[in-house]
């Protein structure tokens, strides 16, 4: 399907408030289709997908090291009062871990990634798309989707879970800093208490979670930056749409998942 | 030897248009419009701000379908090929965006290499360097070659635009507004460069523009875009001494040396 073909499936009837948002709809779906039609087809674009998960993880890391080491430790600093009411202070590694790996991890993850990389990708490609280097990408014979939409998504899905684990071993160390500093506890003893309660469950309930997560946040700044409106407000406005849809989307999803992986851990 | 002279009209039809008709909703652009480019001209698309040039172009190059008509390019019916049929078609087309569309990420080496290394898989690491320094000595930007596009000046910008279209060889080339924005000087060199495209390469081209003088030094035929059609077609000279009351007022409103 060509850039144009696209555009006029995606020229909004004069249909109301609610036929806009059904085709608005359609469009996403449509355009979500279309990755998986583009991404698993070759040619393969594999420099530009390896430059993407470079671009996506490596240039994260440090953001997300500083959040996740200060998420660790304040947590565990905000839960020892609580505990040690009832003299259970020992259960803290225990409950930063679960509470790291299964909840705080893959959601810190999703909405740093959301912010830095989401708005990266709608801005980015919303300028491609205003100075007309996407329709240049078309008439050169190469197609744009697969080079600039699959690798991104794909990139940022398969880094995810790994940025995922990434945060959770570091907010880790920064609950060893604060359980140590407090009770003198060694690190040997610390990571085998926390990980003692951790199950095989939890390990693929938040790589399920960072996938989709991933997923989530490339698709949607990919979209709003594809079809952003022309001049340099669009480009504005595509990445503002692509971190708020993103992080909307990463809560109800974060819902979603957690109602679904209960059922299990039942 | 006018300009007139240099078009072949018993040469083969490189792009054929009948009855293209296209409108963005309720704004009808083209209506009715026919035009051909014959194999080895140079045609010039002179009209008024909005009046569908650059629409006309994109319709070409499948990057906008027609509402209805014959858009036939090198053989083939653009709307009615499939998308890698026209990825295809694509590859024997230039086209040189107005603002160049430059990959602004990329050095102007990469910009270069991005559609070889995509469409002409046969070519050794060493071909497509050979490729890329041709096309940049071509357009005389060889010492250009690491710097990024936001290095460049507008004119520099077009001739990498325009050695970037060139290094697939293209058979067609469709410039949109080539000397818009540029100072007199750097106009006449970037419209000497498209006689020189012509010359060196044997293309066919459509120069989409209203600038008169790029008109002149670069037209063998010139047809004018009215009231959303083709009203008049000829050579430079022809339609500026017309006298035509519907091309007049355009004349009249540019200067030229």
């Amino acid at each position: 399907m060509s850039l144009e073909q696209e555009k006029s499936a995606e020229t909004p009837k004069p249909v109301g408030k609610f036929g806009n948002m059904f085709i608005t709809l359609y469009n996403v779906f449509g355009f979500i289709g279309r990755f998986f039609r583009e991404a698993f087809l070759p040619p393969y674009e594999f420099k530009e997908l390896m430059r993407q998960c470079y671009e996506i993880g490596y240039r994260s890391a440090l953001l997300i090291s500083t959040t996740g080491f200060i998420t660790g430790l304040v947590f565990t600093k905000q839960s020892r009062p609580s505990l040690s009411e009832f003299g259970a202070t020992s259960w803290l590694p225990s409950l930063v871990g679960i509470a790291l790996l299964r909840t705080l991890a893959p959601l810190l993850t999703g909405l740093i990634a959301a912010g830095k990389v989401g708005s990266s990708i709608g801005a980015e490609l919303g300028s491609m798309k205003v100075s007309e280097q996407i329709d240049a990408m078309e008439v050169s014979a190469t197609n744009p989707f697969k080079f600039l939409v699959a690798t991104r998504v794909l990139a940022a899905t398969i880094t995810m879970p790994i940025l995922t684990f990434y945060t959770a071993m570091v907010g880790m160390l920064g609950a060893l800093l604060n359980v140590s500093v407090n009770e003198g506890t060694s690190a040997t003893t610390f990571f085998q208490s926390a990980l003692e309660n951790i199950t095989y469950l939890d390990i693929i309930a938040s790589t399920i979670k960072a996938i989709i997560f991933g997923f989530t946040i490339a698709i949607v700044g990919c979209y709003q930056g594809y079809h952003s409106s022309k001049g340099t407000e669009g480009v504005g406005k595509a990445a503002n749409s692509a971190v708020v849809t993103a992080m909307f989307l990463i809560f109800v999803e974060e819902v979603v998942c957690v109602q679904i992986f209960s059922l299990f851990n039942t | 030897m006018t300009a007139k002279d240099m078009t072949d009209f018993n040469a083969e039809k490189v792009i054929e248009i009948k009855a293209l008709h296209k409108a963005f909703g309720s704004y009808q652009v083209l209506e009715g419009a026919n035009l051909d480019l014959y194999k080895g001209e140079n045609l010039v698309v002179l009209g008024k701000s909005g009046t569908g040039k650059s629409v006309l172009i994109k319709i070409i190059v499948g990057l906008l379908r027609p509402d209805s008509g014959l858009v036939n390019v090198l053989g083939h019916k653009v709307d009615e090929i499939s998308y890698q049929e026209l990825l295809d078609l694509r590859l024997r087309i230039g086209f040189s965006f107005q603002n160049s569309a430059l990959y602004d990420s990329m050095t102007v080496r990469d910009n270069l290499e991005f559609p070889l290394v995509r469409n002409r898989k046969d070519l050794s690491k060493s071909e497509v360097n050979a490729l890329i320094e041709e096309m940049l000595d071509a357009v005389g930007l060889a010492q250009t070659i690491n710097q990024m596009p936001s290095e460049l000046s507008g004119g520099q910008r077009k001739r990498i635009g325009i050695a970037r279209t060139l290094i697939l060889k293209p058979e067609i080339m469709l410039y949109d507004e080539p000397t818009a924005g540029l100072d007199p000087i750097t106009s006449k060199e970037i419209n000497k460069l498209i006689n020189d495209v012509q010359e060196r390469y044997h293309t066919s081209a459509i120069i989409i523009t209203h600038d008169l003088t790029c008109a002149k030094e670069v037209g063998n035929r010139v047809a004018m875009l009215m009231e959303r059609r083709f009203e008049r077609q000829g050579s430079f000279e022809d339609i500026f001494n017309s006298g035509d009351e519907l091309a007049q007022p355009f004349f009249d409103y540019n200067f030229i040396q």
